[in-house]
């Protein structure tokens, strides 16, 4: 098979659907994104690399968790109401029914010795993780638009994380600085 | 008294989806802690990090700490309620936006809208990474764990799972509280 060939497969049925966003959200750890690219585009090849790129700009630009809207606009596109909610019942199903069953056990046995532990060094590598995050969101942000980027993100952080500001006033203040600063940095 | 507390999680739950820009639910993880924490008191900050953990260490879209959040507050209604609270308004209008989508492709105020929202969502997904490691890391090997899975997950592509697994199994040995 060449490597390159980016041929669309034949659209996927309702079932396909939510089947493919199952097997994406039991794979997805600590972040569904990678797993929606890797199995949209490349094993199942539903989407080619352009669209999907496209899709999740909107994704991301809308509010809410950007996987959930992929799943939405996806199936949306292919097969209208019903798509949208056969992804989107794929994307959450098993994930609600495992959440759950962890979240059951830790609220009844947590307490006890060393599983108190075990959540502990969990909850500090799960607070590294987003550490991870923040940072790879960041760099490539502050290489392209210094001038606009660090001031906001720091106002953000500070705000956010140091005065512990509620959130609508958050986005209230610096959603108007940060459109204002892109407009005027504008191409 | 039950149904006050799930109306008051379905309304904070589709409010902080609503307002979860950019980076997706990590953006609004300081408010949620706020709201659970201090406003409503369902829960102590330590909780609260123990649930963000078991959120990001389980399959799913990350914005499942709210279902965690409502199971704690109210039980499986609870986590019902909030789970659906927070998907349903954010996909009906990602229903309707992605039709829109392809005619505002070419508009001027497209890249501008991206350009300005963008350092606001790192700002607050930066404030939450210091906040959940503040409230996880109250002894020096937590502090360690945290600094670890950091530098693990910036520069390798390796899955994340590994780390908390590693971390998983430290803690079981009780070296770390």
């Amino acid at each position: 098979m060449a490597s390159q060939s980016t041929q669309a497969a034949p659209a996927p049925s309702l079932f396909e659907l939510y089947l493919g966003f199952a097997q994406i959200s039991v794979s997805a750890f600590g972040g569904a994104l990678p797993w929606a690219r890797r199995i949209l585009v490349e094993q199942r090849k539903w989407m080619d690399p352009e669209d999907f790129a496209t899709t999740l700009a909107l994704c991301q630009f809308l509010p809410g968790a950007n996987i959930v809207n992929l799943s939405i606009a996806f199936g949306r596109r292919l097969h209208g109401w019903a798509g949208a909610l056969a992804a989107v019942f794929g994307l959450m199903a098993a994930p609600v029914v495992i959440i759950l069953t962890l979240g059951s056990l830790y609220l009844r046995f947590g307490q006890i010795g060393s599983l108190k532990g075990m959540f502990a060094a969990l909850g500090a590598a799960a607070g590294g993780l987003v550490v991870a995050t923040a940072a790879q969101m960041a760099v490539p942000l502050i290489r392209k638009t210094p001038v606009t980027a660090i001031p906001i993100i720091v106002a953000g952080f500070v705000l956010a994380g140091l005065l512990r500001w509620p959130l609508p006033a958050v986005m209230a203040v610096l959603a108007p600085i940060g459109l204002i600063l892109a407009w005027r940095m504008r191409p | 008294m039950k149904t006050s507390i799930l109306t008051t999680l379905a309304f904070q739950c589709a409010i902080l989806a609503l307002l979860a820009f950019g980076g997706g639910i990590n953006t609004v993880v300081p408010e949620l802690q706020r709201q659970a924490v201090d406003v409503h008191h369902w829960m102590d900050a330590r909780t609260f990090s123990d649930l963000f953990a078991i959120a990001q260490a389980s399959p799913g879209p990350n914005m499942l700490i709210v279902c965690l959040v409502g199971l704690k507050a109210a039980g499986i209604p609870g986590a019902l309620v909030a789970t659906a609270a927070a998907s349903i308004p954010t996909c009906l209008l990602t229903f309707v936006m992605s039709g829109f989508w392809d005619r505002i492709r070419e508009s001027p105020w497209r890249p501008v809208v991206q350009g300005g929202i963008a350092p606001v969502a790192v700002g607050l997904i930066s404030a939450s990474a210091f906040l959940i490691s503040k409230s996880a890391d109250h002894a020096p090997l937590l502090i360690v764990i945290t600094i670890a899975t950091a530098t693990f997950c910036y520069f390798t592509k390796r899955n994340p799972l590994w780390a908390l697994g590693a971390a998983a199994v430290l803690g079981l040995t009780g070296l770390v509280s």
